[in-house]
């Protein structure tokens, strides 16, 4: 169980408040001895409690602690539990989407020897046009020809009950199972369930079977062989003497669940049918949505109408017999719901199975059905899109029709291929029994947590039911979260999003301007306001249409100044508490005071592991809350002619504004799918259209104080401190508060000179003042940029940043690109990201696309990079005023090297050809002009702008020309300009799971580059343990602390010696990583850099500009190290490799204590912690006399003499 | 030669005691401490202030970025237990009370009236011999006037006292408008000893980054003047022992500060310089100067040239210090 997760008994029955990924693992972390484990959405989770409850200690139902062991990938996590279950461990693993995909060449493997085993998979969607993290069946149906036995969980209870039952079904079976439950719907949904406690595990598991398991294991004292090739005589026939085993699961899962419905009174079926038993219309479905279309079904029925749901549980192997029995013989017409799409396929596999299955039995003459009833199917819910009861309704509908739509969609309005049902958007179930909330806050406010607290007190202490679903957006930095809450009297089966809420509370006053919250409030609903505004004045304050719905509904309005309570509390910007009281006090759940003293009581056991002081804090909140929340009469007449502004700015084009805008504004779900290209394509440059205003405080210029050395637009994560030169009559017309000064370069000597911040765009991380080296001579505190707060300076600088952005750019060939001071006046063509603020990956993409943009082709491995550089609905990746910038794409996790390899391949290939047919062509177009294209040289910005002269001038030449050779040179002509191929990504990719593949595209000496943003964990998954986590760390799937020492990527590319390599930080070195990027793109191989990048995983003052800070603590301390390998310089007679980091000037410990991922281990194991600091200084010091050593060798001449190492190579320690 | 000597009720083998330092922070530093002649140690300080720092900044960090992001709803595991108590404190006190033979003494440096005696009384348990209160910190309120400020030392000393057996003593800066009298509140208020002087981190400015940095030097000879005058001031009129701290890195230094009345000498910047075999040098020059000036026993030449028993009492007083200023004067102008 959780720190939070209590278990309480009532009436002989246990029950938990628990999520689906926790209720799964806590039962397969007691069947086993080993997991396999590797990151992934939505089912990380489930490792990381058996990781977290291995390294505390907690035992398995034989007292023994299970070994958890992460993989490089989930292929590697399936191998090793291969391995595993084949000598006699009791073995599991979790996974979803991609990750299955990765198991599956083992999953064969493990279903042909007849394994016993369970996969949980958190069903999630699987990447195409793109990527989801959210929920669907396309993973496990990908996955159902693997011979594993396939069974699904309609919700949490069902999760952990069907996990024990897959669990005790395999061992019966030998068969084994994948079990599946709705990725984010049923992992991520917190619910109110009766546990399954060890006992009843006890009870069902048979340990003869486990004692089977083992004696078939491979032991060399009764040696066999198995995993053998096998030839046409004979492959055939060993394949099928599996059939039996086959043959007998459905039976024996059958019987473990009335073993399971024995013990715990819990009745499933193999096929489960509800609904009228003379039902004519009847829905088959599987997993979450099938909760819906029960609670919808008896709705109908109670309403007069005849249906059913049959919810299918084991669905492979597919027992027909138990399909049909299942079924009322009454059925007409069924409805098939595949929550999958299979492009090209006469209907999707449910739908498929279906009708074959009846078939097969009316065929056979024994089927209790007497005609083929009518069979329709149709597709929902892709990604997590909510089947709500009036989809289940208009399936229904549809099969009343006398021609019912078949291979239909539902959810969606498809008004391309005209496919989808009508629903009726008033319809629904929801009894008035059920309490329902909804909350809108930001991540940073804690609400999402106060609701989880809420559910727990109201599950654990009341008769009530509870369920809690939380809506994320894509963005990392201001995050939005919506709560979605029910507590009723009855097990809740809503499985869906709340839409008739009783009670909407928002959290952010800013959120009046954004959604329209009161949508989903039923009439004489509850509204609840964080505000700084009083009772008397806040009605003056809302915009028009939100006081239009207060009258119109007649809402009962209530105030509250969360903000100021927290502060006057200590909770700083923490106003979960505050709001959580409010709710318990309007909602009426339980008692006021019953409630709040039920709020202390979780607070206590919530955070009294984290001091008395965290405790009191909030314990005052909750004390102050009530005496601050007031009551507004909500008066009868609009007063407000404040409208709600656009989502995106007004600039932005029409099409995108209405698409991409829409999905800002909340509006997604209404979009048609005519909204969007077949391909997944979307436009560059839009994150300029969203203006966040998310900063409190933004930076302001002092020009006096400022040396512009650029060291603050170097390092702003989201390109919002600008920097441009130009000539002084450019001023004309500027606004009168923008500011500029002489431009110091020498070289610029007479031209002007401005730094301006982006207002709305910026974070307010504070990074650039962190920085800035300049200081006031008579207010040291104050530097030459300044935080300052933003809400007064807004409309000023918006007009001053437009006419910045208006000012000419500097010409590009007349720069001195290698000083960051004249560098720094490049467009980014990044800009805007989503990242966390104070990011430390996407400083280095900003100065990527400043340099190199105009002509990138990435290919970006999945993680934070491929999120905040291409989750809709706006993206970074920007393009100047010619049109030009990165093309970008992501491909997967795994393949990003292979696939930007690709990329060059191709760009070569092109550009060959091209140069081929320039000399076919060189008679038409003249000799030189060709030659002068085929022997450009483009090593500069110059050269390449020459290039794209000729390239346009050749374009044009070729256009009347309709020879085959001449309109195929005009197709491929832009790759005759360099491109610069880059792919990026993160530790995970590149050290873990891409590292195969890097290392295969490092040895192919091709030209391209490889970024790796290292923050030293997975980051996107929430910070896993990667090989590059150093020793000492805690990460999760590192619970007590990673005990060795991190991978050495870099050493490892040099050793090619034909790989460009660099270690870099810009935080701590800027100009060094400029270098570095510089000689990585001019180096006409294969190049990567490794760069350190800060992270919110590793507990640090991410948002108080505490990065630059502790890149300069990694440095300083040699836990980084600096250095650039050039193969060059070998050519050139000089030592390949640079140490460009001094010998250290603190302690590895210094640097280790000033972050939590290393501090937290002082405090959850000290002994632990102190043996790995002293190791980590070690590993320091060896390393770096060791690159000391490297670096100090004197260069290999090639005529077979000795290598002579320098003074300071021999008295280097050679590790 | 008989070194023997009384802190705090204590008996000691020698007056050398290595004073709160990072050196005790491992057991082996204790050990060696011991196997060089210590014969008592004060442990490294436990400071109030920093633990509640800690579990407040834990707590910032595994809360900040949760529950913003669906991947990454939280980004580090949150064991069971945090060890955010003075637990680790605790525990390396019966550590060091199992290694060594000599006198453990813990050191409280607090922050709250709650802290001093809940830490207080868990040290006792956990076995400590004595324990020492290190008072200090700086006022800076306008409004808190000196009476004030006095008395806040002597009610966390009355609270301390309350709830352990144990001896205490107080560990103080010299900073008080009247030190004589403020010894005098500490001795009625039950102090069992007085630990003179503490010393400080002090600002200071970098010039070329324009910061104030503050730092701790280490001392030298010259720091011990101001301790050696108070303790030849109080020795004899006041109950509590004195021990004497800051800049005591020679036998000589020693032999003053027993001579001005201390019943102990604590080490630290000597140690920290040198090691801490230092204390047997220290030792055996102890021992030398005492044989070779005929000196018994530390009995007979402490508190010898206090102000109470040596020759010109006023000496320790303001006169003497008009009078050097203008000898110096005079000898500068001929």
């Amino acid at each position: 169980m959780s720190k939070t997760t209590q278990r309480f008994t009532k009436m002989n029955k246990t029950y938990t408040t628990i999520d689906g990924n926790e209720a799964v693992a806590y039962v397969a972390y007691r069947c086993n001895e080993v997991m396999g484990i590797y990151p992934i959405t939505p089912s990380s989770n489930m490792g990381e409690w058996c990781d977290q409850w291995a390294s505390e200690g907690v035992k398995n139902l034989w007292g023994t602690i299970p070994s958890v062991v992460e993989m490089q990938s989930e292929a590697g996590a399936a191998g090793a539990v291969h391995g595993a279950l084949q000598t006699g461990a009791l073995t599991c693993t979790f996974t979803a989407s991609q990750g299955l995909l990765l198991k599956v060449p083992n999953m064969l493997k493990i279903a042909g020897e007849l394994t016993p085993t369970v996969f949980h998979i958190t069903a999630r969607t699987l990447a195409t046009h793109a990527l989801s993290i959210f929920g669907d069946h396309s993973d496990v149906m990908l996955a159902r020809t693997t011979g594993f036995a396939l069974l699904s969980s309609a919700s949490v209870q069902e999760a952990m009950d069907f996990a024990l039952i897959a669990q005790e079904a395999t061992l019966e079976s030998r068969i084994p199972f994948l079990h599946f439950f709705d990725g984010f719907r049923t992992s991520h949904e917190v619910s109110k369930i009766e546990l399954v406690d060890e006992d009843v595990i006890r009870q069902m598991i048979n340990e003869d079977c486990v004692i089977a398991h083992r004696q078939r294991a491979m032991n060399p004292d009764r040696p066999v062989l198995r995993g053998t090739a096998q030839n046409p005589d004979v492959f055939f026939q060993a394949r099928e003497a599996c059939n039996p085993f086959y043959a007998k699961c459905a039976g024996i899962t059958a019987q473990v669940m009335d073993k399971f419905a024995a013990i715990t009174g819990r009745q499933y079926k193999l096929f489960q049918y509800e609904g009228d038993p003379s039902a004519e219309r009847v829905l088959v479905i599987m997993g979450s949505g099938g909760e819906t279309a029960a609670e919808t079904v008896d709705y109908l029925n109670e309403r007069g109408a005849k249906v059913g749901v049959l919810k299918v549980r084991l669905y492979r192997p597919f027992s027909v017999k138990s399909f049909v029995e299942a079924l009322p013989a009454s059925v007409k017409a069924i409805a098939v719901l595949d929550r999958t799409k299979e492009s090209g396929a006469l209907g999707e596999p449910l739908y498929l199975d279906v009708v074959t299955a009846l078939n097969e039995c009316l065929a056979s003459g024994q089927c209790k059905l007497q005609r083929m009833p009518k069979v329709v199917g149709g597709r929902y819910g892709l990604s997590s899109k909510d089947l709500t009861p009036a989809m289940v309704k208009a399936v229904f509908d549809n099969l009343q029709a006398a021609s019912p739509k078949n291979h239909f969609t539902v959810g969606i309005e498809d008004d391309v291929s005209h496919i989808s049902l009508e629903c009726d958007p008033e319809f629904s179930t929801e009894s008035d029994k059920v309490v329902r909330a909804l909350f809108y806050g930001l991540g940073s406010d804690g609400t999402v947590g106060a609701n989880k607290n809420s559910i727990k007190i109201i599950g654990e202490n009341t008769d009530n039911y509870a369920q809690g679903y939380f809506v994320y957006d894509s963005k990392k930095a201001g995050a939005v979260t919506i709560s979605h809450l029910r507590f009723g009297p009855k097990p809740i089966r809503s499985i869906y999003l709340v839409s008739k809420a009783n009670f909407v509370a928002c959290h952010q006053p800013i959120f009046l301007d954004r959604y329209d919250m009161l949508k989903d409030l039923v009439p004489g609903g509850t509204f609840l306001l964080n505000t700084q505004h009083g009772p008397n004045e806040i009605w003056d304050q809302l915009p028009r249409p939100v006081q239009e719905g207060m009258i119109k509904k007649k809402v009962k309005f209530y105030v509250i100044d969360a903000i100021d309570v927290a502060r006057a509390t200590g909770m700083g910007a923490r106003i979960n508490t505050i709001m959580q009281t409010c709710f318990f006090a309007l909602s009426g759940v339980l008692p006021r005071e019953e409630a709040i003293e039920q709020i202390k009581y979780t607070i206590k056991k919530t955070y009294g592991r984290k001091g008395e002081e965290v405790v009191k804090k909030n314990i005052a909140a909750v004390d102050q809350t009530l005496a601050n929340m007031f009551e507004v009469k909500v008066p009868a007449q609009v007063s407000s002619k404040k409208e709600l502004p656009p989502p995106f700015t007004a600039d932005a084009p029409k099409e995108i504004a209405e698409t991409l805008g829409a999905i800002y504004g909340n509006r997604g779900e209404s979009l048609r799918v005519s909204a969007f290209s077949p391909d997944g394509t979307f436009p560059t440059g839009t994150a300029r259209y969203e203006k966040r205003n998310l900063a409190l405080e933004i930076p302001v210029w002092d020009e006096k104080t400022c040396i512009q050395c650029a060291k603050c637009a170097v390092i702003c994560p989201h390109a919002c401190i600008r920097i441009k030169a130009y000539d002084a009559k450019c001023l004309q017309g500027a606004p009168a508060t923008f500011k500029s000064t002489e431009a110091r370069s020498p070289e610029w000597k007479g031209l002007k000179w401005t730094l301006q911040v982006a207002p709305e765009d910026c974070t307010g991380c504070c990074l650039c003042v962190e920085v800035c080296p300049a200081k006031n001579k008579t207010e040291a505190k104050l530097k030459a940029i300044n935080m300052r707060p933003q809400p007064p300076i807004r409309l000023t600088e918006r007009e001053n940043y437009s006419f910045f952005l208006e000012l000419p750019e500097f010409d590009r060939r007349k720069l001195k690109v290698g000083q960051l001071r004249q560098q720094q006046v490049m467009e980014p063509l990044f800009e805007y990201s989503g990242a966390c603020a104070g990011c430390g990956e996407t400083p280095y993409l900003k100065l990527l696309t400043q340099l190199f943009g105009d002509r990138i082709v990435a290919g970006n491995a999945t993680g934070c990079s491929s999120i905040y550089g291409g989750n809709l609905p706006t993206t970074p990746y920007a393009k100047n005023k010619q049109g030009r910038g990165p093309t970008w794409n992501n491909s997967l996790f795994e393949d990003c090297a292979e696939f930007g390899l690709g990329f060059r391949v191709s760009i070569d290939k092109q550009k060959e050809f091209g140069c081929e047919l320039l000399r076919k062509l060189a008679p038409k177009l003249g000799d030189s002009f060709a030659d002068s294209i085929i022997n450009a040289i483009q090593t500069d910005e110059a050269g390449i702008y020459d290039q794209r002269e000729r390239v346009a001038a050749l374009k044009e030449k070729l256009a009347g020309d309709t020879s085959s050779e001449a309109k195929m040179l005009l197709a491929i002509a832009d790759n005759l300009v360099r491109r610069s191929v880059w792919i990026i990504g993160g530790d995970g990719w590149a050290y873990d799971i891409g590292y195969g593949g890097l290392d295969h595209v490092l040895a192919s000496g091709r030209d391209v580059n490889v970024l790796v943003l290292d923050t030293e964990v997975y980051s996107n998954t929430g910070g896993q343990c990667s090989k590059s986590t150093p020793r000492g760390a805690v990460a999760k799937f590192a619970a007590g602390g990673k005990p060795l020492r991190k991978k050495d990527l870099g050493l490892i590319a040099m050793g090619y010696g034909s790989v460009y390599v660099a270690s870099v930080a810009m935080g701590a070195k800027d100009e060094h990583t400029l270098k570095a990027f510089l000689e990585a793109e001019s180096y006409p191989g294969p190049s990567i850099i490794i760069a350190y990048s800060h992270c919110i995983a590793h507990g640090i003052d991410l948002d108080r500009g505490a990065g630059a800070k502790q890149q300069r603590l990694a440095v300083d301390s040699g836990q980084w190290l600096l250095y650039r390998f050039d193969p060059r310089r070998a050519d050139a007679g000089e030592n390949p490799l640079q140490l460009d980091s001094s010998a250290a000037k603190t302690k590895v410990q210094d640097y280790l204590l000033s972050e939590n991922r290393f501090k937290m281990l002082t405090k959850s194991k000290p002994e632990d912690a102190k043996r790995f600091f002293a190791q980590a200084q070690g590993d320091a010091e060896r390393r770096y006399a060791y690159y000391q050593y490297l670096a100090g060798l004197k260069p290999k001449t090639g005529n077979g003499a000795p290598t002579q190492p320098t003074a300071a190579a021999t008295v280097a320690d050679h590790p | 030669m008989d070194l023997k000597t009384t802190y705090l009720g204590l008996k000691l083998r020698t007056p050398l005691v290595p004073a709160a330092s990072p050196l005790s922070e491992e057991i082996d530093g204790i050990k060696q401490m011991e196997d060089a002649g210590a014969s008592a140690v004060v442990l490294y300080s436990l400071f109030e202030e920093q633990l509640r720092q800690d579990r407040a900044e834990l707590d910032h960090h595994l809360e900040h970025g949760t529950e913003s992001f669906a991947e990454a709803l939280t980004y580090f595991p949150e064991p069971k237990e945090f060890r955010l108590g003075p637990e680790e404190y605790l525990k390396h006190i019966a550590k060091a009370k199992q290694a060594v033979r000599i006198p453990v003494i813990a050191s409280l440096n607090g922050s709250s009236t709650g802290g001093w005696t809940e830490y207080a009384k868990a040290i006792q348990q956990a076995g400590a011999d004595a324990l020492e209160l290190n008072i200090y910190y700086i006022p800076t309120d306008m409004d808190l006037n000196s009476a004030q400020i006095e008395q806040t030392y002597l009610d966390i000393l009355k609270a301390v006292k309350s709830v352990v057996t144990i001896p205490v003593a107080v560990k103080l800066s010299p900073f008080f408008t009247n030190f004589a009298n403020m010894a005098k509140r500490l001795d009625e208020a039950g102090a069992n000893g007085l630990v003179l002087f503490n010393r400080f981190y002090q600002p200071d400015i970098d010039l070329e980054a324009l910061e104030v940095k503050p730092n701790i030097l280490l001392s030298t000879p010259m720091a011990m003047r101001v301790p050696l005058r108070w303790i030849a001031l109080l020795c004899g009129k006041v109950r509590p022992s004195l021990a004497a701290t800051s800049g005591v890195h020679r036998a000589t230094d020693v032999l003053k500060m027993l001579m001005a009345g201390a019943d102990i000498t604590m080490l630290c910047s000597a140690l920290l310089r040198h090691g801490v075999r230092q204390i047997g040098v220290i030792e055996r020059d102890l021992s030398a100067w005492m044989e070779e000036h005929e000196y018994e026993s530390v009995a007979q030449l402490k508190g010898s040239l206090s102000q109470k028993n040596c020759p010109d009492p006023s000496a320790f007083e303001r006169a003497q210090y008009m009078r050097a200023i203008s000898q110096y004067a005079a000898a500068n102008s001929n």
